[in-house]
């Protein structure tokens, strides 16, 4: 039952978008997100919408998976929507007992919404086009300047990797200890949340002893495969940005500067 | 340096190490003046029962534990010699027990990888060495799976080729077949029987399972932190006795001829194999319908 967790959420694919190289991505999915904050009305996000929404039609994701990631957002979205609301003042707009709506207040609120659901939409699509091994390799690479503050990059990456290879290993084992944990009498799908809270201590125990004894073992068997640390230490996939990769940030830059124009000239025309 | 027929050599080593217990803080003994010496292209299996020193001497091999007395030379240079443990850890491979805890990449070809890159090779020669390690262990078409979704004989290959990618002379396998069902085992061995065979590598195989160590040219028997049987499988094996003395069983066939010669019956001693073991009755029963 366990084992019906999937890494991350990368979902496997061939597109145009699925072979850009990762630390282009990264730096791309930043730049989207610059281009979300610097879009000052519903008019310039439009922009951006149609961006993120031309990039996962290439990209092939299904829409079921785009509609997940928001699930959780929900909350924040008419959080925030609310907020917004109620405390932007201006011209009234809706009167409800003591509180006003106002016209700038709907107006800011569809604005931040929008941002957050594509923000994260966004995003998104960086992990469903990019398997966490190729995103642990692009973020190692695009901080290696930061070597240069004595930033341990490459121990950062090396703790991402591992944890990734581990995640299957000790969710098998949680199973598997759950299994002789309820062979022995262990009731964990019944009482209130602190008596399943306990209930899950014996399970904890087991899992934390051998995860250590895995990394003592694991740390043994690096050291007889002359691991030293990332120094002198080369690579066999090597990334080499494509055609591709260029062209794909000069659309992005195109996007911007249409935010910006739109910004400029049809901005004052909408607001308020 | 000169090439001599050693790769190994184990002289008069001793190991001791400190009691965890802080009331009683002394050196308990492993190992009592081993001396051991491994040619190259040999397949010697080193048996012994739990606690018999026999993975601790595996840890001599490699620099992972350095002899309180005594001295490891590994192609000549001496363990103890800091400056050349990378050397040694590339001419001496070890493969552990868990498959899974020794992987660490999330794919494959990634993980057998892993060694070449740390030992600063070139990318191109990292994939040739790759495809090269994970074809000698028939795993090349798992090239782009997730360790986890291998069987356990799979992952344990994967393991022996994240070594056999640093082109090591020698590899040393501490029980590699311990946590895997029979079909697991026999991929494994069969794996390491080639490798020994075509790539030319030495190989030394620390085990509890007999049948495994009747298929290697040498036998080396621990006990107490002591050597105290060593050579070819049949004249280990002829040692019936002294092998139950120290907690070992023998192969069924040799169990079963030592059995038939105690009830007065003529055979040979250090019998290993079925076919032979089989041979050998049928000679005799023949023997016995013509005298009749």
């Amino acid at each position: 039952m366990l084992s019906d967790i999937t890494i991350g959420q990368y979902f496997p694919g061939r597109s145009i978008i699925h072979r850009l190289d990762p630390r282009m991505k990264i730096v791309l999915t930043l730049a989207f997100i610059v281009m979300l904050f610097l879009a000052k009305s519903l008019a310039a996000l439009a922009v951006g919408v149609v961006f993120i929404v031309a990039a996962y039609v290439l990209s092939r994701v299904p829409l079921k998976m785009i509609l997940k990631s928001l699930k959780p957002v929900i909350p924040i979205v008419i959080f925030t929507a609310i907020l917004n609301m109620f405390f932007i003042e201006g011209d009234p707009f809706i009167i409800i007992w003591k509180l006003t709506i106002s016209r700038e207040g709907v107006y800011t609120a569809a604005l931040m919404v929008v941002r957050i659901i594509f923000l994260i939409g966004g995003s998104s699509l960086l992990t469903y086009t990019t398997s966490p091994i190729m995103l642990t390799d692009g973020i190692e690479r695009l901080m290696s300047p930061l070597k240069a503050i004595k930033l341990p990059v490459h121990e950062l990456a090396m703790m991402m990797t591992i944890a990734l290879r581990f995640i299957p290993t000790l969710i098998e084992e949680t199973d598997k200890i759950m299994s002789a944990q309820k062979a022995r009498g262990a009731d964990m799908e019944h009482g209130n949340i602190l008596q399943r809270a306990k209930a899950l201590v014996p399970i904890l125990i087991p899992l934390f002893v051998s995860a250590f004894r895995r990394a003592d073992e694991l740390a043994l068997a690096m050291e007889c495969r002359c691991y030293r640390g990332g120094s002198g230490r080369t690579r066999m996939k090597q990334l080499k940005l494509a055609p591709a990769d260029f062209i794909a940030a000069a659309i992005v830059a195109v996007f911007i500067a249409g935010v910006v124009l739109v910004n400029i000239f049809v901005t004052p025309l909408v607001v308020l | 340096m000169e090439k001599d027929s050693k790769i190994i050599s184990i002289q008069n080593v001793s190991f001791s190490y400190e009691s965890t217990d802080p009331d009683n803080q002394q050196l308990i003994p492993v190992l009592h003046g081993v001396s051991l010496d491994i040619h190259r292209g040999e397949f010697v299996a080193v048996l012994g029962h739990n606690g018999s020193g026999k993975s601790t001497l595996a840890k001599h091999l490699n620099c992972i534990l350095l002899p309180t007395e005594g001295t490891v030379f590994v192609d000549g240079i001496d363990t103890k010699d800091g400056e050349f443990i990378y050397d040694i850890r590339q001419t001496v491979g070890m493969v552990f027990q868990n498959p899974d805890n020794q992987i660490v990449a999330t794919i494959v070809e990634e993980d057998v990888a892993f060694a070449p890159e740390n030992l600063g090779i070139e990318p191109a020669e990292i994939r040739q060495r790759v495809d090269d390690a994970l074809n000698s262990v028939g795993m090349y078409k798992y090239r782009e799976s997730a360790p986890h979704q291998l069987s356990g004989g799979q992952k344990q290959r994967v393991a022996i080729a994240g070594i056999i990618a640093m082109r090591p002379a020698c590899i040393v396998l501490d029980e590699p077949t311990a946590m895997l069902d029979p079909k697991g085992r026999r991929e494994v061995m069969s794996t390491i029987r080639r490798l020994n065979r075509e790539n030319g590598i030495t190989v030394v195989l620390i085990t509890h399972y007999m049948d495994e160590a009747a298929q290697c040219d040498r036998v080396v028997v621990t006990d107490s932190g002591k050597i105290i049987l060593d050579g070819t499988p049949k004249e280990v094996f002829s040692n019936v006795e002294l092998l139950k003395d120290v907690g070992l069983d023998v192969p069924q066939v040799t169990e079963l001829t030592y059995e038939l010669k105690k009830a007065g019956i003529e055979l040979p001693d250090g019998i290993i194999s079925v076919e032979e073991c089989a041979d050998k009755l049928e000679e005799l029963l023949r023997a016995a319908l013509s005298e009749k």
